[in-house]
């Protein structure tokens, strides 16, 4: 372990620890912790400039209230869940397909095809940007959430695949081999001995897809517009010049919008952090 | 002569179309409109709402957008899945638009008896001889100050620039800034450059300008500036406007820490909303500067336009001749509505101190001509390549030359 | 008649049997067909695409226009907006990187074993979790000059009150700081999973051998982070050049233009209220692209390197 364990050195050092702790927590989360103040403070507070000192009154439903009842703020969180949860279904559908097929088999071109997803993943947004746009509007998809939806899923299934096929690499072989010698049809190894194995990947891979597609701006901003088909990280936006300089709501709205990633992280949280460091770090 | 009489004929024709497509507007009519601040957005929720009611058949479907936003948005949503009307804004701000074929030709509606009554605005609507939409407000801008400030200090509303000035310097003895402005969306700077240019050298030269036709390292232009730094150098404007929006500059003068806002007069509604009574605020022209010229105002009309592309062009003919007629007029662009005037002739000027003001500086005032507004009569890249220059310029005005040179090539290869 | 059915009986045999046959090598390609579809539709042609475009005059609607070179003419002689988000780009490259060191630090300073520090480290780890725009707005409203908390604590100091976003010489480090931030809780997870698999016996070897300290770190410590360390530093690098949101949420580009990147520019250009310049675009994408590759090349090239250590 290191740096060396807490618990062996002094009496002093212990207790200093445990009280830096939630200094070094405040500290780092300063300006949420702001946001969170901002957002349960009433309208009089910023016009008479009160606005570190502790709220006059506690606003917290008003504020809340006004996000969720005088504001297009739930039909943008509504487009967000049906862009994401679609988005991570297909994505994860499609990748462990590919996942499957790159982490079995081997056949020529294997590595070029899985090195093309990896390398598709990590290109600059901006070089799809024209072409895609032109695509989703020769669809007839531009301003529909099917149209991102179809992006989204066709670009993580690069970023999925790489996971899934590195996760399936460390299964151990000879359950598939065992399964191949009983005369078990390839497509029922995939289905019957592949896929329960990999159901912590796939938990992983849906919250960490999820926080992504969630949090997506560029290509809510490219592919949709207004509140029939942009997602909540655009409809923000919206929803400021609603209540410009009206840093009590703006906050209240700001807070709404980050909340489901935060609870799926928090629910999820074993997977998600398998997920992010498993994926990559073979 | 020969127009008249087709207008009218097509007019009667129209009207008939209109009788009996009246009762039969329907399938679905889809507005985009940027009228997202407060008293704006329930205007056109309200007339969307009666249009609907009014046209059982149809359903009208609103999508109200960010105007900032908008600005950036209306060319993708024209060309990819339009909608069938949308706002803009009248004069060269609407000239990519026609030029990609993206708004339709409504000259047939202009043709119709009822838009006699709109003829003031036509020029602005009008393109190679055609009208590509319909306005449905216009608005002065002015100075808007603190009365009560004023007459603590024993100030009076200046008609020169001396006194302007003076004014200044007397409220900044007092504590206080001059002006508040935010410049992060840019638009707000042009303002400022459209008085001081048109006061400075006149309405044509201005317009001159604005086409392309003198360039930015002139010593006319450069006199401009000259002028208005003398109030930047005077530190009259709030310090930090780089990083407001003009409602984020709005409690400045709100609270008094400024003095007077140049604005469009829907600024009036929101410092109402501040707690700002008509007996602490007040409104003059923006002073003379060169005694030679004649007063230019910015008075910039806002619009509608149908997209080509539109599905059920009848329902948004119908719209937009809902929205020109004179009750309309007269109602949205009340006092308690979006506080600005009506484009039609036949409507009536709201009885507010503001929108009266601004009718008669409009009518006997402005002799020298009519500007849109920076952003709408330069060429859109010129504007906006412009507008960037100008707010540098507020912020640091030692980089001039540089930011004059910028310019000045911008224009040589927009207006080619 | 008969004999019809029969060959044809005979074909399906053959044919299962051919299928059978060659089942192991036909699989993997009935798996990754709909894959290659999406993806190859999606992202691999667009990029060809994009770099067709780049050679044209384009405004998305009408034809296409060849021009040759001089969309890249114009971009590399003679376009100041271009050398501004080149430059920017370089800031922004070199000083994410920050986030990798700070990553580390935080993870070695949670690598305890107390009460409550399971839910300490998922706290830190909570502004990895929101979307760039609420970050971009919430440090936007942290970085105001007036009402601004970062003011408000500069004031206890005695220090004057800065406008960070409003200068153009501060604003772009103002937003790569706040980039900063949910970048460095990424690269302390990534740390503190990696400090998980440090070997203890080594540790404890090099404790007897009288190491500590920086030296433990760097000698004992950093090599077995390696993994963590090299993922780290790729996703920090697409990270720093993929910068859009908070450019776009905090500034819009301003003040001036200062803290346009070349993907917001890029953005700015194709999708502007005056005319779509996609060729332009394309062409600053395509920039943008090749200084990316080079980094995508050193990935595959490593991974590459693993792949055959493995087999």
């Amino acid at each position: 372990m290191f740096p060396k364990p807490i618990e062996n050195r002094s009496r002093g050092a212990q207790i200093g620890y445990q009280a830096l702790l939630p200094l070094a927590l405040i500290f780092w989360l300063l300006p949420l912790i702001a946001v969170a103040l901002f957002s349960i403070k009433p309208d009089a507070d910023f016009t008479n400039g009160n606005y570190w000192g502790l709220p006059s009154s506690f606003e917290m439903f008003t504020n809340y209230g006004k996000v969720f009842f005088e504001s297009d703020m739930p039909r943008y969180m509504i487009n967000s869940f049906l862009i994401t949860v679609p988005t991570v279904l297909g994505a994860i559908a499609l990748s462990s397909m590919t996942g499957f097929a790159l982490g079995v088999y081997k056949f020529n071109g294997n590595l070029l095809i899985f090195f093309m997803f990896i390398a598709g993943n990590f290109v600059p947004f901006q070089i799809l940007m024209v072409p895609v746009r032109d695509l989703t509007v020769n669809l007839n998809l531009y301003d529909t959430k099917t149209g991102l939806i179809l992006f989204h899923i066709a670009f993580q299934t690069g970023f999925c695949t790489l996971f899934m096929r590195n996760f399936i690499r460390q299964l151990p072989y000879e359950l598939i081999e065992a399964a191949r010698v009983e005369g078990v049809a390839e497509w029922r190894i995939f289905w019957f001995v592949v896929l329960p194995l990999m159901k912590p990947a796939l938990a992983a891979l849906a919250v960490l897809i999820f926080t992504f597609i969630w949090n997506d701006y560029f290509w809510a901003v490219v592919l949709t517009q207004g509140p029939d088909a942009q997602p909540v990280t655009a409809g923000i936006t919206s929803f400021n010049s609603q209540f410009r300089a009206a840093y009590h709501l703006m906050s209240a709205g700001s807070i709404v919008a980050a909340l489901p990633p935060v609870l799926m992280f928090f629910l999820m949280q074993k997977h998600f952090i398998a997920g992010l460091t498993l994926g990559a770090v073979k | 002569m020969n127009r008249t009489l087709k207008a009218s004929v097509l007019g009667v024709a129209a009207l008939g179309l209109m009788s009996t497509s009246a009762l039969a507007l329907e399938g679905t009519l889809r507005i985009i409109s940027d009228m997202s601040n407060p008293a704006p957005r329930a205007v056109m929720e309200g007339l969307a709402a009666e249009f609907d009611e009014m046209h059982p058949d149809l359903t009208v479907e609103l999508e109200i957008v960010d105007r900032e936003a908008w600005k950036t948005q209306i060319r993708n949503a024209l060309s990819a899945n339009p909608p069938d009307v949308v706002n803009w804004y009248a004069a060269n701000r609407m000239l990519p638009y026609v030029n990609a074929g993206l708004f339709m030709d409504v000259s047939d509606l202009w043709d119709e008896p009822e838009f006699a009554a709109l003829a003031s605005t036509e020029g602005a609507m009008t393109i190679d001889g055609k009208q590509w939409g319909v306005p449905y407000t216009y608005y002065q801008w002015g100075v808007y100050y603190r009365e009560d400030i004023f007459n603590e200090l024993g100030l009076s509303e200046p008609a020169t620039w001396e006194e302007e000035l003076a004014n200044c310097q007397a409220i900044l003895d007092s504590g206080r800034k001059c002006y508040t402005i935010g410049t992060k969306f840019l638009w707000t700077a042009g303002g400022w450059f459209d008085y001081i240019n048109s006061r400075t050298n006149g309405y044509d030269f201005h317009i001159a300008l604005a086409r392309g036709e003198v360039e930015w390292t002139d010593p006319r232009v450069r006199q401009t500036f000259e002028n208005w730094r003398q109030l930047i150098d005077m530190g009259a404007f709030i310090d930090d406007h780089q990083t407001y929006s003009w409602q984020e500059a709005l409690p400045f003068i709100l609270e008094g820490e400024a003095t007077a806002y140049l604005m469009g007069n829907f600024a009036v509604a929101a410092m109402r909303d501040g707690g700002l009574d008509d007996s602490m605020l007040d409104f003059y022209q923006f002073p003379v500067i060169n005694p030679n010229v004649d007063f230019a105002e910015d008075a910039p009309t806002d619009t509608f336009h149908i997209a080509s592309g539109a599905q059920n062009v009848e329902a948004a003919k119908e719209f937009l001749r809902f929205v020109t007629s004179p009750d309309v007029q007269t109602r949205i662009n009340g006092g308690d509505a979006l506080g600005q005037l009506p484009v039609n002739a036949n409507s009536s000027v709201a009885d507010d101190e503001f929108i009266q003001q601004g009718f008669e500086m409009l009518s006997n005032n402005a002799g020298g001509g009519i500007m849109q507004f920076f952003d709408r009569d330069f060429p859109a890249e010129m504007a906006s390549v412009g507008m960037e220059g100008l707010q540098e310029f507020m912020v640091f005005p030692d980089n001039l030359d540089d930011i004059l040179e910028r310019l000045e090539d911008a224009r040589q290869r927009i207006y080619e | 008649m008969a004999t019809v059915t029969a060959s044809s009986g005979d074909a399906t045999g053959a044919r299962r049997g051919w299928y059978k046959r060659n089942e192991i090598a036909l699989t993997p390609w009935l798996f990754l067909i709909p894959g290659i579809l999406f993806f190859a539709v999606y992202v691999i042609i667009p990029i060809f695409q994009s770099v067709w475009i780049s050679f044209h005059e384009w405004d998305g609607l009408g034809t296409m226009e060849w021009v040759g070179t001089a969309n890249y003419e114009r971009l590399l002689t003679d376009d100041r907006k271009f050398d501004v988000s080149f430059w920017n780009n370089v800031r922004w490259l070199f000083l994410y990187l920050l986030a990798i060191p700070a990553g580390l630090f935080i993870a070695l300073f949670l690598n305890q074993t107390v009460f409550g520090i399971r839910l300490y480290k998922s706290l830190f780890f909570f502004p990895f979790v929101i979307s760039q725009v609420v970050v971009g707005l919430v440090f936007s409203w942290f970085y105001l000059p007036r009402e601004g908390l970062l003011n408000a604590l500069l004031a206890v100091f005695g220090m004057g009150p800065v406008n960070i976003l409003g200068d153009p010489n501060l604003a772009t480090y103002g937003i790569i700081a706040a980039g900063l931030w949910p970048q460095t809780a990424y690269c302390m997870i990534l740390y503190l999973t990696g400090l998980n698999a440090v070997d203890p016996e080594q540790v404890e070897a090099a404790r007897l051998d009288g190491a500590k300290g920086w030296k433990m770190l760097w000698y004992v410590i950093l090599p077995q982070l390696k993994p963590a360390t090299f993922i780290a530093f790729v996703v920090t690098i697409i990270g720093a050049l993929r910068s859009f949101d908070l450019i776009s949420v905090m500034t819009n580009g301003g003040p001036f233009g200062s803290t346009r990147v070349l993907s917001f520019y890029m953005f700015e250009e194709s999708l502007s209220e005056f005319g779509f310049r996609m060729g332009y675009g394309a062409a600053i994408a395509v920039v943008l692209f090749f200084l990316m590759l080079f980094f995508i090349a050193y990935f595959l090239y490593s991974m590459w390197r693993d792949e055959k250590g493995a087999r």
